[in-house]
């Protein structure tokens, strides 16, 4: 055993602390009829080498991980476009009952009616909050939403017959899974440019439309945390060319209950729940990204969706459905938060939430904009962009302000991101952060921006005080060391 | 880094330098120091025709993924294999070791579409 230092964590991988022979669970002795295995071709021929471990150790080794993770319960969250609000626990005490959790995909419609009629509120829920009465749950993330709406849009034209419409206009500030999403249902990809306010150049997306457009993708309020004012020409230009006009509603925080997306004009939409309505994510975890159309669009969605007759809801099939999207029906469990929510908060509190996320945003914009720089400095939505491009000359770039951030116990912003911005920091507070939290962050970058006078290689290193201190990033992405293998116990504990 | 003065340049961060009817392309500092540390270079195969201003590439770093355009057309006739295997190289010096493809050259008029290194620092310099 290695001498031991004080402080020091136990970074040893659950595999690396078994012992041959060690249990964790002692079984009770067998007291019904056994049963033979399957034939010898179904079964393993050497063990698996599942790691041998008691109880107490498998119970400190995922406690001691849970206390090095960075969440929004534990630290501010501020991750721009992620929409990281706190997520109240009621969402978890209602998603855990035993008629919503312990539930199966494959029971009949008639035992599970209180979960379908769940589902078919929280579309109907959706549909009134986006103006797009179509709403389809199944997708499971945002970017799953994003192909599926395409698939909707492409299914719709060639019903009518227009196979040449194969182009999507996408504005050079979107998320990236725009043209991924877009490239992956078929179509071709032809870059918007922003103006100089960080609007959709109008005049150029004038020229772009032909009878080749299929849609024309916009993310509302833009990535840059601003509301686009042109929105009812650029539907209008779209759809004077025979396209259609798709809102990404990953920002749909800042809109709800102040403004319909299909008021604006938009066909389809998709809402990112867990994000806009308060269920658990990042890391991967699960999501829900739904999609909304309107009322010609509907025949087309994914199956399934949820009809109501009477008292009876039943899983259908919409008439000229796209498909399966998924095996089942959708991220149950984030749907039962994302309606718990919904019901929590009311009709009144839902323009709330918008308006408090786009209070908090601008605190801090007009907070931090003389030391940091504003991409685009005028009344933003509900998250601003920094750009701090004199920091930058001054040998600090954004990654390093987003690692200090760390040793303050404040998540860093998003970095480098809209790509349009140089060094750009997205700050999204969301709504349910107190003035003394954004205060304490105006602070921190205050005193950053101070560290960057005075000494900045404290920067360069940053983080200092977390169990890992500066990753190297690059040599993650050269060199992924991504599954426990035996023979490299000793590479894994560097 | 000063901007070497025996190539040419392109808007979109690529230079070329000509030897004979062989161009060398690569992308320049400016684009490196923008993209930080490069992990992933997705290159052509030799013998792929390409026209100028073409996308040819893809170069990934931890910050974004970015289309790599050639700044002359011709013909593939060697690709830096080593860029693949060890994506650093372009960060320790797009201009020598970091070189993507050699271009056999379709009309060397075209290098009159693209700057000189003084022309190109001005642009960067925006």
């Amino acid at each position: 055993m290695n001498v031991p230092i004080p402080g020091e964590i136990d970074r040893r991988l659950l595999n690396d602390r078994s012992v041959s022979g060690r249990i964790g669970v002692r079984m009770p002795d067998l007291d019904v009829p056994e049963q033979p295995l399957p034939d010898s071709g179904l079964l393993r021929s050497v063990p698996a080498h599942l790691p041998e471990v008691s109880q107490p150790e498998v119970v400190r080794y995922f406690t001691t991980l849970s206390r090095m993770n960075f969440s929004i319960d534990t630290n501010f969250y501020p991750l721009g476009s992620c929409t990281m609000k706190y997520n109240p626990k009621i969402n978890e005490e209602m998603a855990f009952l035993p008629g919503m959790g312990g539930i199966h995909p494959h029971q009949p419609d008639e035992t599970v009616q209180g979960a379908l009629q769940l589902i078919w509120e929280l579309q109907s829920d959706l549909g009134e909050i986006t103006g797009l009465p179509g709403v389809c749950l199944a997708p499971l993330a945002g970017a799953q939403g994003e192909y599926t709406g395409l698939m909707v849009a492409r299914a719709y034209f060639a019903d009518r017959g227009e196979t040449a419409r194969t182009v999507a206009l996408i504005p050079d500030s979107a998320h990236g899974t725009n043209p991924a999403s877009a490239a992956m249902a078929g179509l071709d990809v032809i870059t918007v440019p922003s103006d100089s306010d960080g609007n959709v150049n109008v005049e150029a997306l004038r020229g772009l439309v032909d009878e080749r457009t299929c849609v024309f993708m916009l993310t509302i309020p833009s990535t840059l945390g601003l509301f686009e004012p042109n929105i009812l020409e650029i539907t209008s230009v779209v759809h004077e060319a025979g396209g259609l006009v798709y809102a990404d509603g990953a920002n749909l925080n800042a809109l709800l209950g102040i403004v319909k997306i299909g008021d604006l004009g938009f066909d389809i939409a998709h809402s990112n729940l867990h994000k806009t309505f308060s269920t658990p994510h990042g890391g991967g975890g699960p999501g829900a990204g739904p999609v909304l159309v309107s009322e010609e669009l509907r025949r087309f969605l994914p199956t399934p969706v949820v009809e109501r007759t009477g008292d009876d809801y039943r899983l259908v099939a919409p008439p000229d459905t796209i498909g399966r999207v998924n095996g089942f029906h959708g991220s149950f469990g984030v749907l039962v938060r994302a309606y718990t929510y919904i019901r929590a908060v009311g009709v009144e509190g839902m323009r709330e939430i918008a308006e408090n996320a786009i209070i908090n945003a601008n605190y801090i914009r007009s907070a931090l904009s003389g030391e940091f720089g504003i991409a685009v400095d005028r009344i933003c939505m509900h998250e601003c962009v920094l750009s701090p491009q004199a920091q930058k000359a001054k040998g600090v770039s954004a990654l390093d302000i987003s690692k200090r951030l760390i040793d303050y116990g404040i998540h860093p912003p998003t970095m480098y991101f809209p790509l349009i911005i140089p060094e750009a920091l997205m700050v999204e507070p969301t709504e349910t952060e107190s003035k003394d939290t954004l205060d304490r962050f105006i602070a921190v970058m205050r005193q950053i921006n101070r560290e960057i006078e005075e000494d900045p290689d404290l920067l360069h290193d940053a983080p200092h005080d977390t169990p890992n201190t500066r990753l190297d990033e690059a040599g993650a992405a050269r060199n992924p060391y991504l599954h426990w293998r035996p023979e490299q116990n000793s590479q894994a504990a560097d | 880094m000063t901007t070497p003065g025996d190539r040419k340049y392109s808007d979109e961060h690529e230079w070329a330098l000509v030897e004979g009817n062989i161009a060398t392309v690569g992308i320049t500092q400016y684009a490196t120091d923008s993209l930080g540390d490069v992990v992933y270079v997705d290159l052509p195969d030799t013998g792929a025709t390409i026209s100028q201003f073409d996308k040819f590439g893809e170069i990934e770093s931890v910050k974004a993924v970015s289309d790599l355009f050639s700044p002359v057309g011709g013909t593939i006739v060697e690709v830096n294999t080593g860029v693949a295997d060890m994506p650093e190289k372009v960060n320790q010096d797009p201009y020598t070791v970091g070189w993507l493809l050699k271009i056999e050259l379709a009309d060397p008029s075209q290098l009159d579409k693209l700057m000189d290194a003084t022309a190109y620092d001005n642009l960067t310099a925006e």
